[in-house]
């Protein structure tokens, strides 16, 4: 049996894709592409040297060949765009009918039509398709509340101060190999900032597509939100199948005020490979969060069902007294995949807390693995922090792996953490079979039961959508 | 036609031979006792039936409404109306019994082409069952047989039954490990299940279920074998003289 991608699809359109390998350059022309300002050009470039100097990371649990980094394009932007389309009737009808086949609503009004569960249920939409920003919905909206949200590039132009202030303030230029590959060639990305005592009316989220062949995608997400405001954020993506491996080396820094709070979800359907593990998507990506004012909350939940080799430890950083940090997971992996994921919590502010809720599902011949750090520094009085780490094992070729790591350096902090190993076994089959139930549903049914502590976070239309997901994802897990 | 028919069933479980050569024919209408010593092969029996992978026809045929139960996927067999209440009900967590319920329910309902209940109606007949069980609310809520005692894991199989209605239901020593508050109550929800139109066959050790239900037929299986069937009498012998008695 094969396991359907439904978003496999290419797109015919005219691109402008810059040869491929990178130097100096080619950071250049992307920051001239870009009309960036020279603080920027200089960052990227310090990004680059210290990038040079690195080696890539190779602790995880994963196993790839070598990767050329000079046989990567490091830019590709529909040509249509090149000089900037002032209204979404410009934008070439073929980029249109993609997002179409995506279920993504480009037009405000479709998003009006689709959902009318008032205005809350609204979602505004950012998309990036290769490495650039295709369309951003609602923006009048938001920007009656205050809020911005639009591609990096724009906000670069029109808010450089907020940009220059907190860019790399979360995720440092050096932070790892990938991070570092990242602030030098980022070609676009989505902005947030909420204004203080702002609740962002409606739900925020980016779709990222790579489409183009032999093309890396480096986005770059950054979310400001101000003292006592609230923000919630969806990102999706998906690819189309091709035998090659492809590069994604994201980096979303998060900044948390005050009393602020910042949900960010995650529903990642890169294309996965086919099922002998030839192609898909490796996905690399550093993800962190700053609590910087006191109770303020970070919360990252995240479905991970694509990608040939996922790496990535969405993590909060918890500066603020009382300040909240989660993660709420399910990470599947069938057939070849590879999966080392997790988070790290770092506890630096009194009263901080942080929870971890993990779920990994194997199937196939994949291998997941659960990499989790809790770090209690001196000065954390009374943290606390929970941990609970799930794996599903189905079928009997597949591995499951767990790295906690927990350094407690102050005495009044309480760190739990528990973890279980369990099968789908042939026993709950026989009895789902019993009554009448198949094993592809039953099997689904399962595995959505051991991850309910996690949809439950996300947002309701997203919940559903993820566990659909998971069904596509394991069909041909079993028989 | 009868119901069930089994003709010479030879099984093999795992390369050993379970079943030699056993027959059994239950008309609708009709309830079963099939009594015996524990490894007689009762249990296997159960499993062949329900199609449980493991259990290996060797010999022998299986009819049910006369079609060849050994074509069919266990699902199939369970859309067709054969039902297994299960010697030991496992656990699935996180799954509430609602939800499987409703899969399980829908499940057979697409499957015969008929009409699926809308939430409400489901919600109503759910209830209406386990209030006849002594089973509370919450109870519904918690996943399949998730931290169930014993006894409302059986009463669970008997909600299950209830709701689904089948034409012939398998109950595999459903009386075990039940004191005698739950027995009278699981022996209650399967007589109201009786009716002229479906059959049971009740797999025990002991005679005292057959207290409450009374059966029309009772078999005693020994190695593999039915060496004697007959009226409810029968238990009642089998109960004084032991199994031995038939064997001798």
């Amino acid at each position: 049996m094969n396991s359907e991608y439904s978003a496999g699809f290419v797109t015919e359109i005219d691109s402008e894709t810059l040869p491929a390998g990178l130097d100096e350059s080619v950071v250049r022309f992307i920051s001239a592409k870009n009309n960036e300002p020279q603080w920027l050009t200089d960052w990227r470039l310090k990004a680059y040297a210290g990038w040079c100097a690195m080696t890539p990371p190779e602790w995880g649990q994963v196993r790839f060949p070598p990767i050329d980094f000079q046989a990567i394009s490091y830019y590709s932007a529909p040509k249509s765009m090149a000089d900037g389309p002032t209204s979404l009737d410009e934008v070439d009808p073929e980029l249109v009918r993609t997002y179409e086949k995506l279920g993504i609503p480009l037009h405000e009004q479709e998003i009006l039509a689709g959902v009318v569960k008032g205005p809350e249920a609204r979602v505004a939409v950012d998309v990036v398709f290769d490495s650039v920003s295709i369309a951003t919905t609602f923006k009048e909206k938001l920007a009656e509340s205050g809020v911005i949200f639009c591609p990096i590039s724009e906000a670069v132009a029109e808010h450089p101060e907020l940009v220059q202030k907190y860019l790399g303030s979360v995720v440092p230029r050096k932070d790892n190999f990938y991070a570092a590959l990242n602030s030098a060639v980022f070609s676009d990305g989505s902005f947030v900032y909420i204004p203080k005592g702002v609740r962002c009316p409606m739900e925020l989220s980016t779709y990222f597509r790579i489409n183009e062949q032999n093309t890396g995608q480096f986005e770059r997400t950054l979310i400001i939100a101000e003292a006592g405001s609230y923000v919630s954020y969806l990102e999706g993506c998906t690819a189309p199948m091709r035998d090659e491996n492809q590069l994604h080396a994201a980096v979303v820094e998060l900044v948390a005020m005050e009393d602020a709070e910042i949900k960010y979800s995650t529903v990642q359907n890169w294309y996965p490979g086919d099922k002998n593990g030839k192609g898909g998507i490796y996905n690399f990506v550093t993800k962190r969060g700053a609590c910087l004012g006191d109770r303020s909350k970070i919360s990252w939940t995240q479905v991970e069902t694509g990608s040939a080799i996922t790496w990535k430890y969405p993590s909060v950083v918890l500066r603020g007294d009382s300040s909240v940090g989660e993660f709420y997971s399910v990470a599947l992996t069938n057939n070849y995949q590879q999966a080392d994921t997790g988070t790290k919590m770092i506890h630096i502010g009194r009263n901080t807390k942080s929870t971890i809720i993990s779920k990994g599902i194997s199937a196939g011949h994949s291998q997941n693995t659960y990499r989790g750090m809790v770090r209690i520094t001196p000065g954390a009085d009374g943290a606390r922090n929970y941990t609970q780490c799930d794996s599903l094992l189905i079928g009997g070729a597949s591995g499951a792996h767990t790295f906690p790591y927990i350094e407690s350096q102050n005495t009044t902090a309480i760190v739990e953490h528990e973890a279980s190993t369990s099968k789908v076994s042939d026993d709950q089959l026989f009895l789902c079979q019993q009554r009448g139930i198949d094993t592809e549903k039953a099997v689904s049914m399962i595995v959505n039961g051991f991850c309910k502590a996690v949809f439950r976070e996300l947002p309701m239309e997203f919940a559903v959508e993820a566990g659909k997901l998971l069904e596509v994802s394991l069909e041909g897990a079993v028989g | 036609m009868s119901l069930l028919e089994v003709v010479d069933l030879h099984v093999t479980v795992a390369d050993q031979q379970i079943l030699k050569g056993l027959n059994l024919r239950i008309n609708s209408g009709e309830v079963h006792a099939l009594m015996g010593p524990n490894g007689s092969g009762k249990s296997t029996l159960a499993n062949v039936l329900a199609g449980r992978p493991g259990f290996v026809i060797t010999r022998g045929s299986v009819r049910f409404d006369g079609e060849n139960l050994a074509e069919l996927k266990p699902e199939e067999r369970a859309q067709r109306g054969l039902f297994l209440a299960f010697q030991y009900p496992v656990e699935i967590p996180g799954v509430s019994n609602m939800e499987f319920l409703k899969a399980s329910l829908d499940s057979l309902h697409a499957a015969r082409g008929q009409d699926l209940l809308s939430t409400m109606e489901f919600v109503k007949a759910v209830r209406r069952i386990a209030e006849e069980l002594d089973l509370a609310e919450e109870f519904l809520k918690r996943g399949v047989n998730e931290g169930f005692s014993g006894g409302e894991k059986k009463r669970n199989e008997i909600l299950q039954l209830l709701l689904l209605q089948p034409r012939l239901a398998v109950l595999d020593e459903t009386d075990s490990g039940l004191d005698i508050d739950a027995l009278q109550v699981v022996a209650a929800g399967i007589n109201r299940y009786r009716a002229a139109d479906n059959g049971v066959l009740i797999i025990t050790h002991y005679q005292r279920l057959l207290n409450y239900i009374v059966p029309d037929v009772v078999h005693v299986l020994t190695d593999g074998q039915i060496v004697k069937s007959g009226g409810k009498e029968l238990a009642l012998d089998l109960d004084e003289k032991g199994y031995g008695w038939v064997t001798a």
